[in-house]
């Protein structure tokens, strides 16, 4: 299944539910988390969803990265993104 | 739409923890706008609960079991037909549809539509066949044998792997984990639906179910694909949410393409930890959760209403993914009168008799 189409068909609520309409699976994240989902489903490279976390977050240094990666592990994991999909 | 004012006859009456089909079909055909008629219950036991829903059923009439021949069914559905003026009739449990399937013509020439396979299509996906089926229409379905003697199954680790379910022809799945269980559950299953059995090998993975009407020619007239969210000890699914799975749609496509299916089934499907999606089962009818589809946007029975009423329906093919059902038992009173009137006379009639 093509990755654009599955970010573009994920649901992220306001309270930051996210709903898979492929899967059936329903998940909770955080404001942080559904920032990054956000930007994903916007289709922003690496580099502008760092610093769309550093703007908005005031997160800085290697800690961001390691916890978008982690993030990301864990919606891979999870079937929200293909195994195969790296930012 | 055109406006639909017919009689429609629905079965499926019982609404247990293990529910008949036939409330959630009227349901879906109730809750759609252009449907003005009447609906007709049809059942078989003075108790279906089906029976005592005054709110969804205007008329109802006990109908004679299946074991009393098509004989005896063909002569009530006439006197039923005259009574009640019913134009169409949607049976949904699998014991009675061999019978229906048979009297198609005959209903047809008393001017009662349905909307039914064949007896070819409905034998092509019986379990015993259903692993032959997948393999000519490109479906993966888990390892099956068929085992009418109990001494095969001392055989059965050389063909499949255990756990694995020992399933009736037409109900019932018990799981088996070992030889003595499965021999368990072999006189169990014959003793309850007769034999042969069924031994089909476990999966274990998400249950994912699809119900669908085809058309008759190989297509598609509609299909909302449900992942089952809340599962009793029954193994029924009491929850569950509509899903956009394109890879249980390309199951369900290749069923009808292959099989020429003409109505509605319910097409159960496992999908595996790797992401491998297995056939476990083709109910030849509407499954108990239909009423999903009429509430995801997609009014399955409405549709198979106005097909066995002669009309045209273009494929459907949109829905609300996310849409859930929750079930929910409550107890509903019946009057004493209306059970005594079904029980003493096999019907009863709100309107009186024909309209």
């Amino acid at each position: 299944m093509e990755t654009q189409q599955k970010l573009k068909d994920l649901a992220v609520s306001e309270t930051g539910f996210v709903f898979d309409p492929h899967t059936g699976n329903s998940y909770n994240t955080n404001e942080t988390g559904r920032a990054i989902l956000l930007a994903l489903k916007e289709g922003l490279e690496r580099a502008a969803v760092v610093q769309l976390l550093k703007s908005d977050f005031e997160i800085f240094g290697d800690d961001l990265e390691r916890d978008l990666d982690e993030f990301l592990f864990l919606l891979r994991e999870n079937g929200v993104l293909p195994q195969h999909f790296t930012l | 739409m055109k406006s639909i004012h017919s009689v429609v006859a629905v079965t499926g009456l019982n609404a247990t923890d293990n529910p008949g089909p036939g409330l959630t079909v009227i349901r879906s055909i109730r809750q759609d706008p252009d449907f003005k008629g009447r609906i007709v219950g049809l059942a078989y036991d003075t108790l279906d609960p089906g029976i005592y829903a005054r709110e969804y059923v205007d008329d109802v009439f006990l109908l004679p079991y299946p074991s009393q021949g098509i004989e005896a069914l063909r002569e009530r559905l006439t006197y039923i037909r005259e009574r009640s003026g019913v134009e169409v009739i949607i049976p949904t449990l699998d014991s009675e549809l061999p019978a229906f399937m048979a009297l198609e013509e005959h209903l047809r020439a008393e001017g009662i539509g349905t909307y039914l396979a064949t007896q070819e299509q409905y034998d092509l996906r019986a379990k015993d066949r259903l692993a032959a089926m997948g393999e000519e229409a490109g479906i993966q379905v888990p390892r099956t044998v068929v085992v009418a003697d109990p001494a095969a199954l001392y055989k059965i680790h050389e063909q499949l792997t255990f756990p694995c379910f020992v399933k009736g022809l037409f109900y019932g799945a018990e799981l088996a984990r070992s030889i003595d269980e499965a021999v368990v559950a072999f006189h169990r299953v014959v003793a309850k639906w007769g034999g042969p059995v069924i031994v089909q090998e476990y999966v274990h993975g998400e249950e994912l179910d699809v119900v669908a009407v085809g058309d008759g020619c190989g297509g598609l007239i509609g299909a909302v694909p449900m992942k089952k969210t809340y599962i009793t000890d029954k193994g029924k699914g009491w929850a569950g949410v509509a899903i956009k799975d394109p890879n249980l749609l390309a199951i369900t496509r290749r069923f009808m393409a292959h099989s020429k299916w003409r109505g509605p089934c319910e097409v159960e499907v496992i999908k595996d930890s790797g992401g491998a999606y297995h056939l476990l089962e083709i109910n030849p009818r509407f499954p108990a959760w239909t009423y999903l589809s009429a509430g995801a946007g997609m009014n399955l029975p409405m549709a198979v209403v106005r097909l066995a009423l002669g009309e045209t329906v273009a494929p459907m093919t949109t829905f609300t993914a996310g849409t859930m059902f929750i079930r929910v038992a409550l107890d509903q009173i019946a009057r004493l009168s209306d059970f005594q009137q079904v029980a003493s006379t096999g019907e009863m009639l709100s309107s009186g008799g024909k309209i």
